[in-house]
């Protein structure tokens, strides 16, 4: 039940919302901090009873009731640590995400924080649906109020980028359903009853031919989503002109969602299709990390730079994954959360200097830390997560994953571990650009030709450049800093609540 | 003709009776209001007919028709349309012509029209309902004579249409020639068995054409835009809804009868129709900045979507197809509903500017036009992904690969232009116009309200089409 009720809280709570604007604008955030607090609580409430994990083929919740019955599609859903973890980061971020909003959203408020709020409830649904068709259905549901998000509160290219947001995803959508389609008519061919359940799918025996065709439809929505290397072009569009709030999620969350129905379906459902192309799988990912890097050495802009070191996290849970190694899962479940926590950080500190500076530019910006040596700190926090530094969570993470990855394929393995050289070089760069050397802000150059009293454009902001963090951008920040330490210091925990399912995940995929 | 089968017709009859009723009433120099609330009450005594006489169905009336559950059905769809149409025709009449009163008259007889389409069972009956259907429909495009477009689109498809009730004639008397009968279920009977003559196959392509063409389906798809535009915007969805439904169902049924999808050939022939109409469709509605225009290339689309449930030929393939066309058919007329109201005295709203912020200026209005952009494009919580997802589910058990692949394929095409007008009614909005007081406050207010009851209808068919498909099912039985 504690599910249904995230799921519906996340709903109503924007429903509320939108309602809302109507009576009372003030209300609005309320409204929607508390939907999601409520929800952190009800996570933490469930992480608290199943920390441990399930024995092993269990689950920790499962809750089945018919929905339309004419097609066998029902409404499943249910829990195991995997998802929970997920739920976790999910909850958590999602009240971050209320928080970032609350100065910098000023028009709609009412209609954004519905499409925030639904966007969390569909990501919620994704983690936790195990009906196939109910879990397109979710995928789909935090597409569109995503789209909303980028389209009406985002930056000055904002339609382009949502457009190619939404037809990407939904390309790769759509293709996943075929597949979902065909595994259903082969099970009824096989078993004679018509189903979309994934526990009943699971036990499913595909010809190889079929399974490969079948297993591409999937993978290519998650590569989409994740994004690998070939596909990745939405995503630095889309989280560059999203509000601050929107690319936190996207990159915190809906890029998890690529990595998670990977893990959950694609090597669950395909051991045998999986096995042929892991090689090439991890060639893939490793392409990413090294040309996410260095596209990401290569920006200009704070928030593109951003995307393009996500791309090349994201690389390794391709490595990860595709070398069906314990320590690898451990890795590749790791680094969901730790880079959900670190680059939506870096999200949000991106929005907060874009609130003051009005630019993305680094170009512009420079100096920043004498104006702002609390945001300097943490920046410098989590840059030094980017890159990999021991007692952050991105360290165990990618540790992990090199370390599994090694005993399958060297020579990969010894690239990717490049890839982190990569990283220091293009995190230092960014604080370089950012917080130290010259300032370069405005105001630190008047105008000498200003007549008394009148203002230059943008002069006005720049004078107010550089005040340092509000109590509400503090508690955002420290929260992430706090989350990203434990995780590197103490990961045990997030191992044990993962264990039974990476057992699973190995006995699957061990031939 | 026994008791019972003159029952049958009851719906029919009334329908009949309507515009029977309409012309006495103008007769009697009654007002537009009071004709429009009888044509109104006038439907509901049709659905009400319709409910009275289900239990004794089926009924087959020889030779020429047959009222089963199958035609229930479409019948169903095609009153739904008529009846929203009718409501939508109010306001945008009133405003703009001196005699809205004919208008009625047409309307009802073009819905006899596809009505008997739905029931018919052989060619007279098919061509009766057929011609009763587009002479309407001639004058219906046409109503609104001081307009350019109007007269141009009526001509079009006034020359189009006759030359292709002259394709359907011949093709008809190929028929006849070469097994004897005009009754769909004799001439399935005599095809059993023997590979068809030649004589046969160049009927069935001479009447492809005529049905592709009022399907508007690609290649005989060169009317559709300008018709959409040239027709006043209740017509326009008529003509996506109602007059698609009938002919489509007395396809559906023809080839029922002659078993048309056993033939490989025809199989091919139908699906290729079904492709180009997806891929073209779609590919001419990506530029469009006039949005009755773009409605149009995107029905060629739908349609196309629809022929793939089409081929399978079997009960799956029926049940998807009335629920598509039902989805498509509330889809399409709230698109159109938000056109008619926003039309001003001279010109249809049908230039994107109009929608320009509209989310921020009439929010309800554009929340109607974003859910059934939404549901045309085949997102889910809307009863058009639902549809397409049943035509896929439909394709795929039949191992129809290729089409569901370009379905797929295409709808991210579709994707595109889609968002483009929803990204247009999120806008910015320009500066608000002055509110003119509505004429006719309490016709406003019940559009308004038909326009939300749509919305709702999608989306609960999104999320729940559970009742609906549970619905379709039993009427199917009655056969």
């Amino acid at each position: 039940m504690t599910l249904i009720w995230i799921i519906a809280i996340f709903f109503a709570g924007g429903l509320l919302c939108w309602a809302a604007q109507f009576v009372n604008r003030v209300l609005i955030k309320w409204i929607a901090l508390i939907a999601a607090v409520a929800n952190l609580a009800l996570v933490g409430a469930a992480y608290a009873e199943y920390r441990n994990g399930s024995a092993p083929g269990d689950w920790l919740i499962d809750y089945t009731v018919n929905w339309i019955p004419s097609f066998a599609i029902k409404f499943h859903i249910a829990l195991d640590g995997l998802s929970l973890v997920l739920l976790l980061l999910t909850a958590f971020l999602g009240v971050l995400a209320v928080l970032c909003s609350w100065k910098e959203i000023k028009e709609r408020v009412g209609f954004y924080y519905f499409n925030l709020l639904w966007t969390l409830a569909g990501i919620t649904g994704v983690f936790v649906a195990m009906d196939l068709f109910l879990f397109y259905f979710f995928w789909e549901v935090m597409i569109v109020p995503m789209y909303f998000l980028i389209a009406i509160w985002g930056d000055s290219n904002r339609r382009y980028a949502s457009y190619k947001f939404f037809i990407f995803t939904q390309a790769g959508g759509l293709l996943m359903l075929v597949s979902i389609l065909a595994l259903f008519f082969i099970n009824h061919a096989n078993t004679g009853n018509y189903t979309f359940d994934f526990f009943e799918l699971q036990n499913i025996t595909l010809s190889v031919a079929e399974g490969r065709w079948i297993m591409l439809g999937f993978l290519v929505a998650f590569v989409i989503k994740l994004p690998a290397v070939p596909f990745h072009s939405w995503l630095p569009d889309a989280h560059s002109e999203a509000p601050t709030a929107g690319s936190l999620i996207l990159a915190g969350l809906l890029l998890k969602t690529g990595a998670y129905g990977i893990m959950r379906f694609v090597i669950t459902l395909f051991p045998q299709n999986s096995a042929e192309i892991a090689q090439w799988a991890m060639l893939v990912g490793v392409i990413g990390i090294i040309y996410g890097a260095m596209l990401a050495f290569a920006q200009n802009d704070l928030k593109r730079f951003i995307a393009y070191t996500s791309v090349s996290h994201m690389g390794f849970i391709l490595l990860g994954v595709y070398s069906f190694r314990e320590m690898a899962f451990d890795g590749v479940v790791m680094q969901m959360l730790t880079h959900g926590i670190s680059t939506g950080a870096l999200f949000a500190m991106a929005g907060m200097i874009k609130e003051r500076l009005h630019t993305r530019e680094m170009g512009n910006m420079g100096g920043l830390w004498t104006g702002m040596p609390l945001m300097g700190g943490l920046a410098l926090l989590f840059a030094m997560a980017s890159l990999g530094l021991p007692m952050m969570g991105n360290f165990i993470a990618e540790f992990l994953i090199l370390v599994g990855a090694y005993e399958v394929n060297p020579t990969l393995t010894i690239i990717a571990s490049i890839g982190l050289v990569f990283a220091a070089l293009y995190s230092l760069r960014m604080m370089q650009r950012v917080f130290f050397g010259p300032r370069t802000t405005p105001d630190r150059h008047p105008e000498p030709f200003l007549r008394q009293g009148e203002l230059r454009e943008g002069s006005a902001h720049s004078a107010s450049a550089v005040y340092d963090l509000s109590a509400r951008e503090f508690t955002i920040l420290i929260s992430l800093s706090v989350a990203i330490v434990i995780l590197g210091l103490f990961p045990q925990p997030v191992l044990d609540s993962v264990n039974t399912v990476v057992q699973s995940l190995i006995q699957k995929n061990t031939p | 003709m026994s008791n019972e089968q003159l029952l049958a017709l009851l719906p029919f009859m009334v329908l009949a009776g309507a515009s029977i009723v309409v012309i006495l009433m103008i007769a009697a120099r009654l007002s537009h209001t009071a004709i429009q609330v009888a044509g109104f009450l006038m439907l509901c005594f049709t659905v009400l007919a319709m409910g009275y006489v289900r239990d004794i169905l089926p009924q087959e009336i020889l030779p020429l028709f047959i009222i089963d559950g199958f035609a229930a059905l479409y019948t169903g769809v095609i009153i739904f349309s008529v009846g929203v149409v009718g409501l939508l025709s109010y306001i945008y009449f009133e405003e703009r012509e001196e005699n809205p009163k004919e208008y009625y008259i047409l309307l009802f007889l073009a819905t006899l029209g596809a009505a008997v389409l739905t029931i018919s069972r052989h060619f007279v009956s098919l061509f009766l309902g057929l011609e009763i259907l587009s002479v309407s429909l001639y004058a219906l495009i046409a109503y609104l004579r001081n307009r350019n477009n109007a007269i141009e689109s009526g001509l079009k498809y006034l020359i189009l249409a006759a030359l292709t009730s002259a394709f359907l004639l011949l093709g008809m008397a190929l028929f006849y020639m070469e097994t004897g009968s005009m009754e769909f279920n004799a001439i399935g009977q005599k095809l059993a068995g023997s590979d068809p003559g030649v004589l046969f196959k160049l009927g069935l392509a001479l009447m492809v054409v005529a049905i592709g063409f009022k399907l508007a389906l690609v290649p005989f798809h060169l009317w559709a835009a300008d018709v959409y535009q040239g027709a006043p915007a209740p017509v326009t969805a008529f003509i996506a809804t109602a007059s698609k439904v009938g002919v489509f169902a007395v396809l559906m049924r023809f080839s029922l009868a002659v078993n048309l999808q056993q033939s490989e050939f025809l199989l091919n022939v139908f699906s290729g129709i079904a492709i180009a109409s997806m891929i073209l469709g779609n590919i001419l509605a990506l530029r469009q900045q006039n949005i009755k225009r773009l409605l149009a290339y995107s029905s060629i689309a739908h349609l196309g979507y629809l022929i793939v449930a089409f081929l399978p030929g079997t009960r799956e393939g029926i049940e998807a197809s009335v629920f598509y066309l039902f989805a498509y058919a509330i889809t399409i007329l709230s698109a159109f509903g938000i056109v008619t109201i926003l039309s001003t005295r001279m010109k249809d709203a049908e230039d994107l500017s109009v929608y320009r912020g509209l989310f921020w200026r009439k929010p309800l209005l554009a929340a109607v036009l974003a859910v059934s952009l939404f549901s045309l494009a085949g997102i889910p919580l809307t009863a058009g992904f639902f549809a397409k997802f049943i035509v896929l589910l439909t394709g795929a058990n039949y191992n129809l690969w290729l089409p569901v692949i370009v379905l797929v394929l295409t709808s991210v095409i579709g994707l595109y232009y889609y968002l483009r007008i929803i990204s247009t009614l999120f806008a910015s909005a320009p500066a608000a116009e002055p509110r003119h007081k509505p004429l006719h406050p309490f016709f406003h207010f019940v559009t308004y309200a038909t326009l939300f009851v749509l919305m709702v209808m999608i989306c609960v068919l999104g999320v729940f089409p559970g009742p609906a498909i549970e619905g379709i099912r039993q009427f199917l039985m009655i056969r």
